[in-house]
């Protein structure tokens, strides 16, 4: 199976560590993962900020970059959502969030990761509600040798970042970060996980904020680690 | 038409983000909202979880609105003829001003002076109360959220629960203060217990009940078939209505045709457990024209359009008419949940507002209405709890778009519109990412030394509450070429 990786834009700068991570993991499962140098970016921000023009313009690069893979991968919920239901992908392959990938592709839920934290895990609403990817972060969590995982009160409440509604909604994106940092820091965790970089820029840059001294890691990058 | 009003939009609302400004600040509010939607949002998982075939229901009712928005002409029509054949007369008003004229005629040929009314979304829509007030002709809400909000002389701020921004407390202060200068006073100690406060309102409006010859409703559904409207709800205060008073009138958004009778099977399962989380509602009031020695003996039934058929026009948007205003969405919406009903600037607020107040008075036509579609975050809590399976989400990002379009013409586009278009065209090339890497990866080190703390321009609404994150040293490509991956 030829497995392309896509980065989605915002880790590729800024969280790099997160597509090293996957890289790692899958190689650890034994399979190659391949990075096409071509791709840029989904459209995905473009298109719910309303810049339909700009995002349909870049589809056609997206399926050009992916053209001739089995699947895609991403450690990006949302972006994966976008592309799943947004794009016009009759010559692009199928593409899965990374926790979709490992249990619904490759069935595995233990991917042999060790990490003794206390960690809770917050569900972003693109993959609950778009990809529905349901609790396969947490089955593959529940593997991870070491970890402390405790549940999230009302982990399913959005945090508040919603891309561009982060900064043109800024106050009450503000107060839904509020309520979700109170609720992290009830659980005791020393880290917070999720599937999405993006809502974790946001919930990490309120926690550093206040410094909670409260660390935020994609998931991939738990599942990356090892004894 | 282009002289048609609609009055959806309070006049004078600020944009969304302002008019949240002035609500986050209200720790009262917060606390209320807080308390009551998240015991409304469990009620309803408890209520949907019993029913097996909720989502069968769901489709159900999904697909009957559907089939009645593609034939919403001749539905209209079928309701027409047999509301006409039961005895009742069906008027159609084009906008506001048209429903008004026609009810305050209506009302002022009966020689009445006031009227008592049933908590209606349609009404509201049209200002019917001020424009009757206007005329002399006093309008009593016999809903007891709605009598709280209008002794207050306040805006409603939740479809179903309009008073949900007030505790009991503030209710006890309002009643004691405003009944007397309306009618019968609140008793003396009186308490902020719900029975007590119920019963005080109870006293309060018996005596309209028995002395109105006009009442006004709106509905919740209305049969083509057999000429059979319908309303639903929990206190009796609508039954009273339907009955006491000698002339009914009904104001009907076109949209609530049903193709027939039979279908009140699905919605009267899909409202209640999603409105109230209850199975079954407390009085469900159905009419069929008029019956001589019981109840009304004369029942006018209003069709309104009032931007109905523009957002009727639109494929994308026109679900949004399937709304059957049970506010399951606004219950489990985190953005309502911490500004309000009343932010919305629009008798409909919450997700079902951000779509459809744009849509009724048409978008581009104010900064508020174009500011509604933003008020999201596209989690997706409003399409999952939507009984008749609106996707709210997908409609907001349509309307944005129609916003965005909107505005391309302007001689100064928005930095926003700039910033959109300079990343489609880093976007446009891999290597004109890269190059836009290495600059960011420098402009991080200089935020670095600044602790990613405070930027200025739009950036600062970010970093008022949250560290920015540090563009990495090195992207993620120029590693994977680094290290000979590619």
């Amino acid at each position: 199976m030829r497995v392309a990786l896509f980065i989605a834009c915002y880790n590729d700068a800024l969280f790099p560590d997160t597509g090293k991570a996957v890289t790692a993991v899958l190689e650890r499962l034994g399979h190659t993962v391949e990075f096409p140098m071509a791709q840029t970016c989904c459209g995905q921000m473009h298109y719910n900020t309303g810049y339909r023009r700009e995002a349909d313009a870049l589809v056609g690069a997206f399926n050009d970059a992916f053209r001739g893979y089995d699947a895609i991968v991403t450690p990006s919920g949302s972006c994966g959502g976008h592309v799943r239901h947004h794009h016009d992908t009759e010559t692009a392959p199928d593409v899965y969030e990374f926790s979709e990938f490992l249990v619904d592709v490759l069935g595995v839920t233990d991917v042999g990761a060790y990490y003794p934290h206390r960690v809770t895990y917050h569900p972003t609403c693109h993959s609950l509600r778009m990809l529905r990817v349901g609790d396969k972060p947490l089955r593959l969590l529940r593997a991870v040798r070491g970890i402390d995982l405790v549940e999230l009160p009302e982990a399913e409440s959005c945090c508040g970042f919603g891309g561009t509604f982060a900064v043109k909604n800024s106050e009450t994106s503000v107060a839904m970060l509020r309520d979700k940092m109170g609720n992290i820091g009830a659980t005791k965790a020393d880290t917070l996980c999720a599937s999405d970089n993006s809502c974790l820029m946001h919930i990490g840059g309120g926690l550093g904020r206040i410094k909670s001294g409260i660390r935020t890691l994609h998931l991939a990058e738990i599942l990356a680690g090892t004894r | 038409m282009s002289d048609q009003k609609v009055n959806v939009v309070w006049l004078g609302s600020p944009t969304f983000p302002n008019a949240a400004h002035t609500a986050l600040k209200d720790e009262q509010l917060r606390r209320n909202l807080k308390h009551a939607t998240t015991t409304i949002r469990d009620k309803r998982l408890r209520a949907v979880a019993e029913l097996e075939d909720w989502e069968t229901l769901r489709l159900a009712g999904s697909r009957i609105k559907d089939r009645v928005m593609r034939h919403l002409d001749e539905y209209l029509l079928r309701l027409e003829a047999s509301v006409t054949a039961a005895g009742g007369v069906v008027h159609w008003a084009a906008d506001a001003a048209e429903a008004n004229r026609i009810v305050i005629d209506l009302v002022r040929a009966r020689g009445a002076d006031e009227v008592v009314k049933i908590k209606s979304m349609a009404t509201q829509e049209i200002g019917l109360n001020e424009a009757l007030a206007e005329e002399g002709v006093t309008a009593t809400e016999t809903d007891l959220a709605e009598l709280i909000v209008q002794l207050d002389d306040d805006r409603p701020s939740h479809i179903l629960v309009p008073a949900i921004h007030r505790n009991r407390t503030e209710i006890r202060d309002i009643f004691r203060r405003e009944m007397g200068k309306n009618g019968v006073p609140a008793p003396d100690g009186l308490t902020d217990e719900p029975r007590v406060l119920a019963e005080a309102a109870r006293r309060h409006l018996r005596e309209k009940f028995l002395r109105a010859k006009v009442a006004v409703s709106g509905a919740n559904f209305a049969c083509a078939d057999t000429g059979t409207v319908g309303v639903v709800e929990s206190e009796g205060n609508g039954r009273m209505c339907l009955t006491l008073p000698e002339t009914l009138i009904t104001v009907m958004g076109i949209e609530k045709v049903l193709p027939t009778f039979a279908d009140l099977e699905v919605f009267l399962q899909l409202l209640p457990r999603s409105s109230t989380a209850e199975r079954m509602n407390p009085y469900t009031s159905l009419w069929t024209g008029v019956t001589p020695g019981d109840g009304p003996r004369e029942f006018h039934l209003i069709l309104l359009d009032n931007g109905r058929t523009a957002t009727l026009a639109d494929r994308q948007g026109r679900s949004a008419l399937h709304c059957i205003r049970c506010s399951a969405c606004l219950n489990v919406c985190p953005v309502y949940e911490r500004t309000g009903g009343r932010s919305y600037g629009s008798v409909y607020p919450g997700p079902i507002g951000a779509v459809l107040t744009p849509q009724l008075v048409g978008v581009g036509s104010s900064k508020h209405a174009d500011s509604l579609p933003f008020a999201s975050t596209l989690c997706g809590a409003c399409y999952d709890a939507c009984p008749v399976r609106i996707d709210i989400p997908e409609m907001l990002v349509h309307l944005r778009q129609k916003v965005v379009d909107a505005h391309r013409g302007d001689g100064f586009p928005k930095p926003e519109a700039l910033a959109m278009k300079g990343a489609r065209l880093v976007f446009g090339s891999p290597r004109r990412l890269a190059f836009a890497e290495r600059l960011g990866a420098v402009g991080g080190r200089i935020i670095g030394i600044r602790g990613g703390r405070w930027l200025p321009g739009p950036a600062k609404k970010w970093t008022d509450a949250r560290d920015v994150p540090v563009p990495a040293r090195e992207s993620f490509r120029t590693w994977w070429r680094r290290t000979g991956r590619g």
